[in-house]
């Protein structure tokens, strides 16, 4: 199956979504990314079954920080499919890189430009 | 353990507002335990800072360390080579971390990041609640190991009061009424004949109410 999704998407391999902390969340965004979602197994089929459970209770907590940061936890997603469910990979990278297009550029990101332009 | 809980990040970063260069402290006993001030803990809140900051414009330098215990002084003194490059140390211990640290360097503002909470347990992962107030002259032989200072919210020596509902305490309908702890515990035990006798008044002078308390032992001292 070839699908296309959006280009800017940049994937991280973990061996599974519950290896995935707070801070590895955090440090994304600390380091520019305007947006951050994690695509774990379905809720049920983790093999080390409950991996992508506690990857979702780790990005609600993750997004209450971001918004104590003033990021907005609405930058940051849990999505779950299955390996088998190319589509709807495709569909998920789409529909966030929508939502990150609405919100503009990390906050972070965007006053480090201005920063440069002043400098420069 | 002592169980604290972290500040909440505003009041955080408006104490450090005026600050470029920051040290930032967790302790690796009690609040590791109750995951508020561990090594994680220190670096969640350093990137939460650092990004509070590039976001304002106003980045800062922040360094990041974690002692075995911030209320001994041996640990502290870990501190010694580089603490007075910064311009303020964020301390994630509990309050008495905090308060030896400032004592130990007269010459640093040392601020604290966590609200320090209670003496308890881990009820289960994530969960811990209180059990001891340290009241001074444990009374645990008497109420069949449930603590009546501490688990009854009257702190009643002999309970329960009129409040108590269906073995709930009249505060809270999710809290269980510590004399109904302390009945069903000593009915447990066989020794509901404990409960027949009043625990006389008590002497609040071995609490707080005597004032800062101290404990030497004559024995250990160098
Ligand atoms: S009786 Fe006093 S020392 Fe004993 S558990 Fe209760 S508060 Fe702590
Ligand atoms: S209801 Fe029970 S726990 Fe609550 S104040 Fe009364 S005796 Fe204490």
């Amino acid at each position: 199956m070839r699908l296309n999704y959006p280009s800017n998407v940049k994937i991280i391999k973990v061996p599974c979504t519950g290896k995935v902390d707070v801070i590895h969340l955090l440090q994304a965004f600390e380091r520019g990314a305007d947006g951050v979602y994690i695509a774990g197994c379905l809720e049920g089929d983790c093999h080390f079954l409950r991996g992508n459970l506690r990857a979702r209770k780790r990005v609600e907590y993750t997004k209450r920080l971001l918004d104590e940061i003033g990021i907005g936890g609405e930058r940051l997603q849990m999505y779950n499919m299955s390996a088998a469910q190319g589509p709807r990979f495709a569909e998920v990278a789409r529909e966030m890189t929508e939502r990150i297009m609405t919100l503009g550029p990390n906050p972070i990101r965007a006053k480090k430009g201005e920063a440069e332009m002043e400098t420069g | 353990m002592i169980v604290a809980e972290r500040k909440p990040l505003e009041q955080i970063s408006s104490m450090i507002e005026s600050n470029n260069k920051i040290l930032i402290v967790g302790c690796g006993e009690c609040v590791t335990v109750c995951s508020a001030g561990r090594k994680k803990e220190v670096e969640i809140l350093a990137s939460a800072l650092n990004m509070v900051r590039s976001k304002e414009g106003k980045p800062v330098e922040i360094r990041q360390e974690t002692l075995e215990r911030q209320c001994d002084g041996e640990y502290l003194e870990q501190l010694r080579g580089f603490i007075g490059e910064y311009e303020v140390v964020i301390s994630m211990a509990c309050g008495a971390g905090v308060q030896f640290m400032a004592e130990k360097y007269k010459n640093s503002l040392v601020l604290p990041a966590l609200n320090t909470k209670f003496i308890g347990v881990t009820e289960e992962q994530g969960v811990w609640s209180e059990r001891c107030h340290a009241c001074g002259d444990c009374k645990l032989h008497l109420t069949g190991g449930v603590c009546p200072i501490a688990r009854c919210s009257k702190s009643l020596l002999n309970g329960p009061c009129g409040g108590s509902a269906n073995g709930k305490c009249e505060i809270s309908p999710d809290l269980v009424c510590g004399w109904q702890l302390i009945i069903e515990r000593l009915s447990d035990l066989g020794q509901l004949e404990k409960y027949e006798e009043i625990i006389p008044i008590n002497n609040w002078s071995t609490n707080r109410d005597g004032g800062p308390r101290k404990v030497v032992r004559e024995d250990l001292r160098l």
